[in-house]
Formats: C-alpha cells, sequence, structure tokens
C-alpha cells in the first residue's frame, strides 16, 4: 500500500467519521462559511466608510482576500495533524501511537482527521473571487487562471510550512502554540490588503521573513495587471510562489530536529 | 459566606495556577496579539490616510481602542472551555455532580479562573510594550493611551469587571451547548464569528453602516469591547456611559438566567441517559 | 543471540518544577528551576524468542520508560539495546512494522470508526497483504470472541470489549514481539481472565515473545515464568517466581485445626504465630524441617481436622523484596 493510497484510506476514513455527525458537521461548515464572511464584513465596513485605500478598491482587495483563503483553507484542510499536534498528539501521548506505527510520522499526520467543514470556507474564497471578477473586473485568460493556480499551490505550502513548525514547536511546549496563529489567520490578515499599505519593515517581513507576499501579493499584481508601486520587476511577480516551497522544506528540517527532541524526552 | 464561596473560590484559584504555569503559551499569546494589532493599527493609518474626516472615532482612539482589545482578547467569550468538552467525553461531569456544589457557580467560577489566567499575563505584557515601551521610542502616535480623565478611569473599572461577567456569562451558554451536543468544534465555529463581529472585535460597531448602528448598540455583545473601551476613551460618557453600564449588567443577568436554566434542563437529561 | 538485548540501559529527563502558590506561579512564569530525574540508571537484560516476561515494579520504577525506549519511542542516555538484531530507535519504522504493543490505558483503533474499518486501516498502515490480513483476522476475531462487535463505533464497546479489539488490533501484522503496558487496568474478572488466557494462547500456540508490565500480581501469578523486578531505575532480581519468592521469604506457613484443643507444641525450628482455641499458625523454614516431616510430625500425635501449608501471595513477597531491598540499601 503507497503512500498515496493510504492516504485515500484516510480521508475516507474522516469523511466517514464526519458522516456519523452530520449536524455537527454541517454545523461547522457553516461556521467556518460564517467565520469568513464575516471578516470581508469589516473589509467591506471600512471600504463602505472610506471609499477606498491607497489607490486600491474593494474589488481588487477582494482578490487578494478571496485567493488568500481560498489557499488558507486548502492548507488547512490538509494539516490538521500539525496544527493540533501539541494538544492531540504530543499533551495526551497519541504521538507514541504514531511512532509505533511503521509509517512516516507526516504521513499519518496529515492523514488525520481531514476536515469537510473548510470546503465551506474553499466556496466562500471563490464567491469571493467571483465578486472582485466583477467589480474590478479581472479578464481570467489561461495564464491569469495558470498564475492564480500557481499561487495558491505555492501558498498551500507555506502555510503547511508554518503549521509543520508550530507543530514542531509543540515538541517543546506541549501545548499548540497560539502565536504560530500570527503567521496562519495573522498571515492571512495581513496578506488580504495589498502589501504597499503597510509599513516598510512590515513589507519586508512579508517578503523575506514569512513570504506571504510572494503567495498572494505579488502573484496577485500580475493576475490585476498592474505594475508593482513598490517597483518589483514584472518579470518576477508570477516566480515568487517558489518561495512557499523553500519555506516548507526548510520547515521540515526543523521537523525532524523536532522528532530526534521527541525521542530524547519522550514530551 | 466564606464558607459558602470556599469551593468556588478553590476552583477558580486550581484553575488560574494551573493556567499560569504555561509560559510559554503566554508569551505566545502576546507576540500573536502584538502582531494582531500592529496589522490593524497599520490598516487602519491607511485608511485615515486616505479619508480621515470620514471616520467616526480619531485615530488616536482607534489605536488605543485595537491595543485595548489585543490586551482584552483572552477574555473575549469565542472558544468554550476546552475542559468541558473534555469533562464531559471523560464522563468526569459525573463526578461534578456528585460535589455538594451548586454546578453552574462551579463551572462559572473555574471558567472565570481560566479566561483571567490567560489574559492576564497577555494584558500585563500589552500594556508594558504599547503602553509605555512604544511612547518611549518615540511611537507616541501608535501606543496605548491612558483613559481619557478620572471619570473615564472609574467608569471603565466597572465596565471592564462587567465585560468580563458578561463574557463568563456568554461562555457558559456556550459551555452548555458544548455539553448537549458533545461537539466543541461546532459551537466554536458558530460563536467565534458572532463574538468577533458584534462585539466589535473585528471593526469598532461604528464603522459598520450608520442604520444598523441601533441594533449593534443594544446587542449583548456590544458590552464586551465596544462598550467598555468608548468608556475608556470617554467616547461615552455621562448618561451614554451609564446606560453603557447598565446594558452589560441587564445581559449578563439575562444570560445567567438562561445558562442556568439551559444547564438545569442538560444535567436532566445527563441523568436520564445515565452518562 | 537473544531476541531482546539490553545492556547498561539508562534514562534521564529534565523536568521543570516550581514553588507551589500564586508567588510561585508566577516566578515560573519568568525562570525556571530544572530537576534531573533519572528513570533508569543501570538496567541489563536479555530474552529469548518465545518466552514470557513480567516487568514488575512500583509507579515511578521506570517499567513505562523501559517499554517505550524497547518499542523505539524513546531513545536511551546511554546503554545498548537491540531487538531482534535492530536498534529500535535507530531503526523505528522497520522495528515497529515487528512489534504489538498493547497500553492498557491508551486506544490505537480510532474512536468513532467501526471496530473493522479500523482493523482495515491498520492492515493498510502495516501493509499487510489482503489474503494474509483477512486470514490473520479471522482468527482473532474467533479467538477473541470479536464477531459481535465489529460494525460498532469503538466509543460504544464496554472496556474488556474495548480491550480485546486491542489485541486483535495490535497483533494484526503478526509480530513477533508483543509489549504490554498494563493490559488488565480497570478490567473486570472475567474480562481480566480472558486477556490472560489469550496472551497464554498466543505465547505457548503462536510463540509470540510477550514482555508484559503490571501492577496486577495475578497477571504475574498466572502468566509469567520469569519476572524482572526494577526499583528506582535499577533491576533488583531477575529469576522465576518461586525462586523470588523463596529467596524472600525463608518461612512458611502451616495451618493445622485440631479436632480438640490446641496443643502446646514444641518441635525444633517451629514458631507458633498466632493461636485460637482450636488452631495453630505456625511458622517453619522448610530448609531446617520440610513440610511432610513436619505435617507427620504434628498428626502423628495429635487429632487433626484440617491442615494446609500457605504460599505466600505474590504482593507480599514484591513488597517484602522491596522492603529488604530498602534495607539492604540503607
Amino acid at each position: 500500500m503507497n503512500a498515496l493510497r493510504l492516504y485515500g484510506r484516510y480521508v475516507g476514513a474522516s469523511l466517514r467519521v464526519q458522516a456519523q455527525y452530520p449536524a455537527a458537521t454541517l454545523l461547522l461548515t457553516t461556521g467556518h462559511l460564517a467565520a469568513t464572511a464575516i471578516e470581508i464584513l469589516g473589509v467591506f465596513a471600512l471600504f463602505h466608510r472610506f471609499g477606498q485605500v491607497k489607490g486600491w478598491s474593494f474589488g481588487e482587495v477582494a482578490l487578494f482576500y478571496g485567493l488568500i483563503n481560498i489557499t488558507f483553507s486548502i492548507a488547512d484542510m490538509l494539516t490538521r495533524g500539525f496544527d493540533v499536534f501539541g494538544t492531540d498528539f504530543v499533551r495526551t501521548g497519541a504521538f507514541d501511537r504514531v511512532l509505533l506505527r511503521p509509517r512516516s510520522a507526516t504521513l499519518q499526520l496529515i492523514g488525520y482527521d481531514i476536515r469537510l467543514s473548510r470546503v465551506g470556507r474553499i466556496l466562500q474564497g471563490l464567491v469571493v473571487v467571483v465578486l472582485a471578477t466583477n467589480l474590478v473586473p479581472i479578464h481570467w485568460n489561461p495564464a491569469a487562471v495558470a498564475i492564480a493556480v500557481w499561487a495558491v499551490a505555492g501558498g498551500v505550502a507555506l502555510f503547511a510550512g508554518i503549521l509543520v513548525l508550530q507543530a514542531t514547536i509543540s515538541f517543546w511546549t506541549i501545548e499548540s502554540l497560539e502565536a504560530v496563529n500570527v503567521l496562519t489567520y495573522g498571515g492571512v490578515q495581513a496578506a488580504q490588503y495589498p502589501l504597499n499599505i503597510y509599513a516598510d519593515w512590515f513589507r519586508r517581513v512579508l517578503t523575506f521573513g514569512v513570504p506571504l507576499a510572494c503567495v498572494a501579493y505579488y502573484p496577485v499584481l500580475a493576475i490585476l495587471k498592474r505594475p508593482d508601486p513598490l517597483g518589483a520587476p514584472d518579470w518576477i511577480l508570477p516566480l515568487t510562489p517558489l518561495a512557499g516551497f523553500a519555506f516548507l522544506a526548510l520547515s521540515f528540517l526543523a521537523w525532524r530536529a523536532g522528532m530526534a527532541r521527541y525521542a530524547s524526552t519522550g514530551s | 459566606m466564606k464558607a459558602v464561596l470556599r469551593p468556588y473560590v478553590a476552583a477558580f484559584r486550581a484553575r488560574f495556577l494551573l493556567l499560569l504555569q504555561y509560559r510559554v503559551a503566554a508569551l505566545a499569546g502576546f507576540a500573536t496579539q502584538c502582531w494582531w494589532g500592529a496589522i490593524k493599527i497599520m490598516v487602519y493609518a491607511a485608511f485615515y490616510e486616505t479619508a480621515a474626516a470620514a471616520a467616526p472615532i480619531s485615530l488616536p482612539n482607534v489605536v488605543t481602542y485595537t491595543w485595548l482589545g489585543q490586551a482584552f482578547l483572552a477574555l473575549l467569550p469565542w472558544v468554550a472551555d476546552p475542559e468541558v468538552a473534555m469533562l464531559i467525553r471523560t464522563g468526569g461531569v459525573g463526578y461534578d455532580r456528585l460535589r455538594p456544589l451548586d454546578t453552574y457557580s462551579y463551572w462559572y467560577a473555574r471558567t472565570l479562573g481560566w479566561i483571567i489566567a490567560r489574559a492576564l499575563p497577555r494584558a500585563i505584557l500589552m500594556l508594558i510594550a504599547a503602553g509605555i515601551v512604544l511612547p518611549l521610542v518615540g511611537l507616541e502616535a501608535w501606543a496605548w493611551r491612558p483613559p481619557a480623565g478620572p471619570e473615564a478611569a472609574v467608569l471603565f473599572v466597572a465596565a471592564f469587571a462587567l465585560m468580563i461577567m458578561l463574557a463568563v456569562a456568554v461562555l457558559m451558554l456556550a459551555n452548555v451547548v458544548v455539553a448537549a451536543s458533545l461537539n466543541e468544534r461546532g459551537v466554536n465555529a458558530v460563536l467565534m464569528p458572532l463574538v468577533i463581529v458584534f462585539s466589535g472585535s473585528l471593526v469598532p460597531l461604528d464603522f459598520f453602516p450608520d442604520t444598523m448602528r441601533p441594533f449593534l448598540h443594544a446587542q449583548p455583545l456590544a458590552g464586551l469591547v465596544d462598550i467598555p473601551f468608548r468608556i475608556y476613551f470617554a467616547n461615552l460618557r455621562g448618561v451614554a456611559a451609564l446606560e453603557g453600564l447598565a446594558l452589560q449588567a441587564g445581559w449578563t443577568l439575562v444570560l445567567i438566567v438562561l445558562g442556568r436554566f439551559a444547564m438545569t434542563r442538560m444535567m436532566r437529561r445527563l441523568e436520564m441517559q445515565g452518562g | 543471540m537473544p531476541q531482546v538485548l539490553v545492556e547498561a540501559l539508562a534514562k534521564s529527563y529534565r523536568v521543570a518544577e516550581r514553588a507551589p502558590g500564586v508567588a510561585g506561579a508566577l516566578s515560573g512564569l519568568l525562570r525556571r528551576r530544572w530537576r534531573e530525574v533519572r528513570a533508569l540508571v543501570d538496567l541489563s537484560f536479555s530474552l529469548e524468542a518465545g518466552e514470557l516476561l513480567a516487568f514488575v515494579g512500583p509507579n515511578g520504577a521506570g517499567k513505562s520508560t523501559t517499554v517505550k525506549i524497547l518499542s523505539g519511542i524513546l531513545r536511551p542516555s546511554s546503554g545498548r539495546i537491540e531487538v531482534g538484531g535492530l536498534v529500535p530507535y535507530e531503526d523505528r519504522l522497520r522495528h515497529v512494522a515487528r512489534v504489538g504493543v498493547v497500553f492498557g490505558q491508551r486506544s490505537q483503533l480510532w474512536w468513532d470508526l467501526p471496530v473493522l474499518d479500523g482493523f482495515d486501516l491498520l492492515a493498510d498502515i502495516y501493509r499487510v497483504t489482503p489474503d494474509r490480513y483477512r486470514r490473520r483476522r479471522d482468527e482473532l476475531v474467533a479467538l477473541l470472541r470479536l464477531e459481535p462487535l465489529l460494525a460498532q463505533p469503538v466509543r460504544q464497546l464496554s472496556l474488556g470489549q474495548r480491550m480485546r479489539a486491542e489485541f486483535a488490533a495490535a497483533l494484526l501484522h503478526d509480530p513477533e514481539i508483543l509489549f504490554l503496558d498494563e493490559p488488565t487496568i480497570g478490567l473486570d474478572a472475567p474480562s481480566k481472565l480472558a486477556v490472560r488466557d489469550f496472551v497464554k494462547r498466543l505465547n505457548r500456540e503462536q510463540n509470540v515473545t510477550v514482555l508484559l508490565t503490571t501492577h496486577d500480581m495475578h497477571d504475574v501469578e498466572a502468566l509469567a515464568e520469569r519476572v524482572i523486578v526494577i526499583g528506582q531505575g535499577r533491576l533488583l532480581a531477575d529469576s522465576s517466581l518461586d525462586r523470588l519468592r523463596s529467596s524472600v521469604f525463608a518461612e512458611r506457613r502451616l495451618w493445622v485445626d485440631f479436632a480438640e484443643e490446641a496443643p502446646a507444641l514444641d518441635i525444633q525450628g517451629v514458631e507458633v504465630r498466632t493461636r485460637t482455641a482450636r488452631s495453630l499458625e505456625l511458622a517453619f523454614d522448610p530448609a531446617k524441617i520440610p513440610a511432610p516431616k513436619l505435617i507427620a510430625a504434628i498428626t502423628a500425635e495429635h487429632a487433626v481436622d484440617d491442615i494446609h501449608v500457605e504460599e505466600p501471595a505474590i504482593e507480599e513477597v514484591i513488597a517484602r523484596f522491596y522492603d529488604l531491598h530498602d534495607s539492604g540499601e540503607a
């Protein structure tokens, strides 16, 4: 049984569990839909009052918003095991059970609890993208679609990397760390506005530290066919999502150090 | 009186001390809230730069509002007490029923201990960072400012106490729903967005379209953020401030009554199921 | 080459300490003190294929640490360990594919899934080929009488039922060694008997090596040919149960019910411990006077209703063993 098929089995098992609690799953899906719908409500409230922000319209910001939310929801759906790693695995000792099985811990963790409810948020993101398309308007030619898919893929890698780092930290802290919400939920929050509204230092963090701008801002500029008001050359815009994959690779290096630490302390 | 309260005080204390141990979690929460605060303030600043005249609250006040919100974020009732869900799952609720205590008050005390312990270290750190360090390094434009005056300060203390009471009353309702539905995630998924929007945590309630104001100002969750914070910088003062306090107190009472009622029903059902 | 080889195993942890009360909690936020805990100090033993070994010791003696190291979850601080020629923590994936583990306090099944779905998933995880899986599963289902439980979600099983399912789950991939950590904890008497019976059959009939930790001395009595006693991270004894017993209790007890009033006995090497109107409890050292000889001596002179020799219960043996050991150390 190769890894991909086993992953398929895990998905099947997760879905069967969720099917046992249809009401809860529905509630959760609605909740996630509401959670993000409400965020865009906040953005809308600000635009309603102020009209525009530094030359960006609501429609354009909605595209940033929609894409980053789709990205995050996909990552969130795939990496629940890493997200709750501290509380559900390290603290309870359930990670021992993972280690007792002859499969990589990574595979077992991404196979843990694949949540259907995130689909609600993905759908909501798509609705916002459609809204943005009509407001701006955006012309979705094949190149634009390809850039969007590529940006989402890089973004999923980036968020997955962040969650792997979060899990790695819980080898030391036992609890799942809220601080990482800075980079996940906080990252979504930051990336749903265009980079040039932020202070200089913050732009640098988002480009070179945790490269959220590389999976959101720069590729979206390419889709909107707007030159970067901060002066990044046009040719580099579609390449930037690569940074997300690099981040994921580095995260897994840290994860391996965490695994070694767990083996020597047991928690 | 002291003897009567003792078990509840003990429940509060035990939970409070336990959580204070999570040093890293406290620092982590602090870091999170600094980051969020910074993003929010930068976004506000960008909008104010574009069209400051359109804003219902001045930029320095919105900045203070944001830091207050970040400092006391952990006091917001946005997730049901995880221990309650755990108790239900492990059958520990049965033990609670064995104790010669009023279960509602007992859980209330525990949940109170939980949220205060989570919030306290972060609030102190946030006050130091945003209220003292920022002005010291020359960023007073972005700092958390002191209350608007002695009157605002006194009123805020009352509003703050009510805000915590109200928050725990909301959480208790959530706890009961978790206990009855055995599903904390679903409850949290619904609770969180409601609290964030209607408390004024997302944006101050007056930023929403003017036509929604009467409703936004009267609903219970306004007492969690919008009312106390606006009292703090005297955006609500005099009679309006007192009205705000009355609204907080009134809703707290209503929610406690509702929570007790729901809990009694839920416990009866648990007893009938033998669980 | 023994199947399990443990040499000079040691393991220490650092744990955070804090002073009690509010002040302690607050100061703990700023600075932590660490204390070194030596879970295992020096442990050596070996185990041949097909053996059944019980690990006995009080809480904190190092039993769980040993099981965790043996199963590849923990890395020791020092010492050498090999299981079936592999170093568990170096070669975890290959190692765990060949061992089965049952933790009495934890479940490895999926709480919300039916038992059978959990088995299927485990077969996928352990890469058991479909027909081997089917054969093995049916065999275990029959042995453990799981048939009526297969369609039920795990959360609905009683503890005894769940434990039977756990055993099957741990054995689906046909492990050579089974580690059992407190497998009978919390079970009712019939479930305990069923578990013991199953473990014994597994060991005898399928030649599975079993290493068991337990607090329940009846488990030891019923199962183990060999007992390892550990305390404070060290091996205190490694022998058969009988030898262990005679090593700590030189004396045996003899209960005699007389048909008449209990007499005043005076036999060399025998002491009267308690006396009622018509019965005596005697302590004797079998090395000085063997039981048959003593009984013969008594029945020759007195009319006796009933007579029996009592072996010290294993709880007593272990408790006494620790007493002796502590006083020896002090």
